[in-house]
């Protein structure tokens, strides 16, 4: 250990005088905190790229008839949408808010690998571009969908597949990268007293995110690899016709897709559990039972996949297999839940702007996962697969479910980074627009799916046209409310009321005896913990 | 080694592997369908000795057969029988026709698909057109056999079975 | 280690009246939303359909959705409460505890045992629908970029009746330019007749890519998967029209490939099976017929209406490049047996389906003729069945 703290002292004396100037600081840095506001960033432009796309989706679905696009064109939109926001933008903030916080609250000069980090951030650029430019190619982009099931996405997809496949690797190769130097950091930088067992939610949940990634995204990197070889080299993975399976696609893609969901969700428990003790003032409840909750929900996302696949014509027994384990994945989701509200329960509670995004998490999330049980029940998920409701239910787990938490972390941790306290009045106009923003969106979803709308579909039957619209409306205020929060934090990095170290009363944790903002290089000696600071 | 190497080293393995068992589940997926008749496939020749099968004169099962060529391949395909009744543990045959509509020569496979799922471990083939490719010049066409025997254990629910086999045109094998 | 500085939380009162009222109105507002959902409880919800499986699945879906709203009371209550009564404004002091073993336990067991007893009701349904067999009739279903095939595999009858059934919405109404009708987007030009009180056995695949076949009312949805059989079962109780979408991103035309499904009593279907069968008997005499210009263009716009009007559009200039334009296309204008071939067989590598075995040759020498002498094009020539057939055989 010792050894290891020497290296970074080293480390530490070659840079001792903080970031480069220009352009360079940002090309070049291996900072732990730069690399995190890149990813921040970044996770954030290609939020609003999604947003447009998801806008012009719903624009297009205000009323029925085709008006401003061709159905391709519609196609190219939903999957980009899907595509940009899965892997642009909230794996990305995880990844940056994993940057920042990590080191901090672990009590670490910087992450492991710093060149490594580099490295993984600015390949994202340049996938993203490559995928996007496809939109402007004269064939069109992708339009298969996110899961891009074959034979759409091999004998019947558009040439540019082949930029679509080398933008996934390019991702794929990013999130390795980003997730060993995270484990590496976390199992080998701790400061000295922190214990597994005593680590902050947010970084178990993060190691084990992390090791999801590790597990699953070779196996996206397979699939696409397989799509590339069917399409170009004369492969038959999945046409039936050479002795491949359309279906064994699906099987491949959603053991990597289950995992993944997991992957967006988990590292917000880890927030929303830093979140509520803290305005709460009370420590969280069950810490233990929390840790083991999230390692089962890990472990199940492996067993669960073909639950997306209850259409496609199995055996019965892998109907009820699929069944039994989708349904037990309510049991440590449950724990979590009911702890986050005993962590609540008696506490002395002030609403600031994270907490308020907390609490519709706990909530959102929560009538997101009840739609989730009731997708589990096979012979009921035959009458909901592939229909808003669907849609309904995804996004009531990603966007009040994964974004709130991201968004709930920036609101909680922004104070720290640039040191000043946010517009809170902002803040809470931000949440509040929102919170009616997407419910009013997608809360109608699941009666248009209910009623019968099948999703992905430009166009759509008279009956279903007044949901439409609601969940139309809903969508342009939630998009352009986000653009409050952008001017909220860029206001805050100008200026503003001085945050001190710990930035609110009730937090605990290394990262608030820092100062705000934090040095350049975080803890330049490992920090002694404090029983006081032992996971908030 | 550093503390640091060793972690990265045991993660890139991970990595690695997990990159792999991502192409071993074609085999591994292979392997599930033939156990558990997943997709229907009945690809395989007949492990047993069909002729060795006793023969259950008491109970008859209808035998449907399903024919389509894929992806508008211009050929014609039908059974000589839309279906058949059989006991279980006879050897039956079967005839089925193709024909070269277009003008040019014409490779095709058949795939093979049977429902109820359950069944497929109880339908045996012992000769099939399925088990090769088939060339047809232009205007050629052909009489193929298939020879089936239904297993007696097939569970006495089970009334009839469907079997469907689909053309695909295919790149010919140069050998 | 540096001493601590606190912010106190957000305190100016001038901000906190507004702020409470907006989140008062903003909250009625979300409760708002739900109110105009209860008077439409029934257009909201599952429908129940008209076969013992939507029935029991409709149940299902009841059961799974109060079990929800039981548990959703008790987690959001105790939140609400917490919330109203254990806040700092309220000089609400927090209590330090952070474990109880016993409620931990509680709360895992509970919830499991719910789940047991979502599980076996949803397993006895799954067991029925799983009883496939004894069927009185079987139609496969195949899907098509972008339509449905329907064929009714028969023992007593060597004929087997087979047609295709696509979208018969304008593309008027589509594009905004006419109102929309009743049964927009759900409408065929032949939808699926099936006997009621008749176990029907579905046989589904496609012929391209993946589709789903879905009727809302039977309760029946499954994935048509190129080369797979997959097979399902309705009894539906009630005659009436049934109507529902393909569910499985099948490319452009996704959102319009309708299922139509007519049921009518057994008697009824009975004669108009014998009535197809004629058809098909005349369709085959059509073949050997000399048809009119005027019965060529008639027919021709038919068929182009129902099978090329979603790539080339109504007014044959199409979207290029990937569906090109008709109008002058040296294809069109060309010689016309090279353009029947086309139709025949398609364009490897393109959107350009083979049509050969979509349409039979009276109808391929309709939309050739119609394509050859609409939107202006003039070729000057007549295509005649014979003419077709003389090139396919």
């Amino acid at each position: 250990m010792s050894a290891i703290i020497h290296e970074h002292d080293d480390h530490h004396d070659e840079h001792h005088h903080g970031p480069a100037a220009g352009i360079t600081r940002w090309l070049f840095t291996t900072n732990h905190k730069d690399i995190g506001t890149l990813y921040l960033w970044l996770s954030f432009l290609m939020f609003m790229v999604g947003g447009v796309m998801a806008l012009l989706v719903r624009t297009e679905l205000f009323q029925p008839g085709l008006q401003f696009m061709t159905p391709d064109f519609f196609n190219q939109m939903t999957t980009n949408h899907g595509l940009i926001m899965i892997f642009g933008a909230i794996m990305p903030a995880f990844v940056g808010l994993a940057n920042w916080q990590v080191p901090l609250m672990i009590g670490a000069p910087d992450m492991a690998l710093p060149r490594l980090n580099n490295l993984s951030f600015w390949i994202l650029p340049f996938a993203f571009a490559m995928m996007i430019s496809t939109l402007f190619m004269e064939e069109g982009g992708p339009n298969f969908g996110w899961t891009f099931y074959a034979p759409l996405s091999t004998t019947y997809a558009p040439d540019t597949i082949t930029f679509f496949v080398f933008a996934v690797h390019m991702m794929g190769a990013s999130s390795i990268m980003g997730a060993i130097n995270i484990i590496v950091t976390i199992l080998n930088m701790r400061a000295p007293g922190m214990t597994l067992m005593r680590m902050p939610l947010f970084i178990w949940t993060w190691l084990i995110t992390a090791y999801l990634l590790l597990a699953v995204m070779p196996v996206l990197a397979g699939a696409v690899t397989m799509v590339l070889f069917d399409v170009h080299f004369g492969t038959s993975f999945f046409n039936a016709g050479g002795g491949g399976d359309p279906v064994m696609f699906q099987h491949i893609f959603w053991f990597f897709g289950h995992p993944e969901v997991y992957i967006l969700i988990l590292p917000a428990f880890g927030i929303i559990s830093q979140i509520i003790p803290t305005f709460a003032r009370k420590p969280l409840f069950g810490y233990t039972s929390m840790v083991y909750a999230v390692a089962s929900i890990a472990f199940l996302s492996f067993i669960v996949w073909a639950h997306h696949m209850f259409t496609v014509g199995m055996p019965i027994a892998g109907q009820l297999f699929f069944m039994y384990t989708t349904m037990l994945i309510a049991v440590p989701t449950g724990v979590k839940v009911f702890n986050w509200v005993a962590t609540m329960w008696r506490g002395s509670m002030t609403f600031e702007t994270p907490m308020l995004f907390a609490i519709a998490f706990v909530v959102l999330f929560t009538i997101g996962g009840f739609s989730g049980l009731m997708l589990a029940i096979t012979p009921a998920d035959f009458q909901y697969h592939d229909t808003y409701f669907v849609v309904a239910h995804f996004h009531y787990v990603l966007v009040p479910g994964a974004l709130f938490g991201i968004i709930a972390g920036v609101y909680y941790w922004l104070p720290k980074w640039c040191g000043h306290m946010y517009d809170e009045t902002l803040g809470k106009l931000h949440f509040w627009l929102s919170f009616i923003g997407v419910n009013v969106t997608f809360f109608p979803q699941h009666f248009s799916g209910l009623a019968g709308m099948p999703r992905r579909i430009p166009d759509y039957a008279l009956q279903f046209a007044d949901f439409n619209m609601l969940s139309s409306i809903g969508s342009y205020l939630f998009g352009f409310s986000q653009l409050i929060f952008l001017f909220l934090i860029v206001k805050a990095i100008r200026g503003g009321v001085a945050a001190g170290e710990r930035a609110w009363d009730g937090a605990h944790g290394l990262e608030w005896t820092l100062p705000s903002p934090p040095p350049y290089h975080s803890f330049t000696h490992p920090p002694r913990l404090s029983e006081g600071e032992a996971h908030s | 080694m550093s503390a640091h190497g060793k972690t990265i080293l045991k993660l890139v393995v991970l990595v690695v592997g997990m990159f792999g068992f991502a192409f071993a589940l074609v085999p591994i997926y292979d392997l599930i369908c033939e156990v558990t008749g997943l997709g229907g496939r009945t690809d395989g020749k007949a492990e047993i000795s069909t002729g060795d099968l006793p023969v259950d004169t008491s109970r008859l099962v209808t035998v449907r057969f399903v024919t389509n060529t894929n992806e508008g391949m211009p050929w014609e395909f039908y059974s000589d029988k839309q279906s058949m009744r059989v006991h279980p543990g006879e050897t039956k045959q079967a005839d089925f026709i193709i024909k070269n509509m277009s003008d040019r020569g014409i490779n095709g496979q058949a795939i093979p698909s049977l429902v109820p799922i359950l069944a497929t471990d109880y339908f045996h083939k012992t000769e099939c057109f399925c088990f090769t490719q088939q060339y047809l010049d232009a205007g050629a066409s052909m009489r193929m056999p298939l020879l089936f025997t239904v297993d007696p254990d097939l569970p006495e629910h089970v009334q009839s079975v469907t079997l469907s086999y689909a053309y695909f045109e295919v790149p010919a094998v140069t050998s | 280690m540096p001493k601590n500085t606190v912010i106190p939380a957000f305190t100016e009162p001038r901000h906190k009246i507004s702020i409470r009222r907006l989140s008062t109105l903003a909250l009625l507002g979300f409760l708002s939303l739900l109110v105009p959902s209860l008077g439409l409880a029934d257009e909201l919800n599952l429908p129940v359909g008209v076969t013992a499986i939507s029935r029991d699945v409709y149940d299902l879906h009841m059961f799974i959705l109060w079990a929800c709203v039981g548990i959703g009371v008790i987690v959001f209550g105790a939140m609400a409460i917490s919330m109203v009564a254990h806040r700092r404004s309220r000089g609400y002091q927090a209590r330090q505890f952070h474990d109880n073993l016993t409620l931990e336990i509680v709360w895992t067991i509970i919830p499991f045992i719910v789940l047991v007893a979502l599980a076996a009701p949803s397993t006895a349904v799954l067991l029925r629908m799983y009883d496939t067999g004894g069927e009185d009739l079987t139609v496969e279903v195949r899907g098509y970029q972008w339509k449905w095939q329907y064929k009714y595999l028969d023992d007593d009858r060597n004929e087997t009746v087979s047609f295709f059934s696509s979208l018969a919405t304008p593309q008027d109404e589509i594009g905004n330019l006419a109102a929309k009708g009743q049964y927009y987007l759900l409408e065929v030009d032949k939808p699926l007749v099936i006997p009621t009180e008749r176990k029907v056995r579905f046989l589904v695949t496609a012929e391209d890519v993946i589709h789903s076949w879905w009727v809302p009312d039977f309760g029946i949805k499954r994935d048509a998967v190129p080369g797979i059989l997959n097979d399902m079962w309705t009894i539906v109780d009630e005659p009436g029209v049934y109507r529902g979408q393909c569910t499985e991103l099948c490319g452009k035309d996704h959102g319009f490939m309708p299922i139509v499904v007519n049921a009518v009593p057994p008697d009824e279907f009975e004669s108009w099976y014998d009535e197809q069968a004629e058809l098909a008997e005349a369709r085959r005499a059509a073949l050997s017929k000399t048809f009119s210009e005027e019965e060529l263009m008639a027919e021709g716009e038919r068929v182009y209406n129902a099978f090329c009007v979603s790539c080339h559009l109504p007014n044959g200039g199409g979207i290029p490049p990937i569906y090109p334009s008709l109008i002058d296309s040296p294809y069109v204008t060309g010689p016309r047996d090279d353009h029947v071939r086309l139709v025949i067989n398609g364009v490897t590598g393109t959107s350009m389906q083979a049509f050969g075995k979509q349409l039979d040759a009276a109808q391929l020498a309709a939309v050739v003729h119609y394509e050859r002498h609409a939107w202006g094009n003039n070729a000057g020539d007549v295509t005649q069945p014979r003419d077709v057939i003389a090139l396919t055989e």
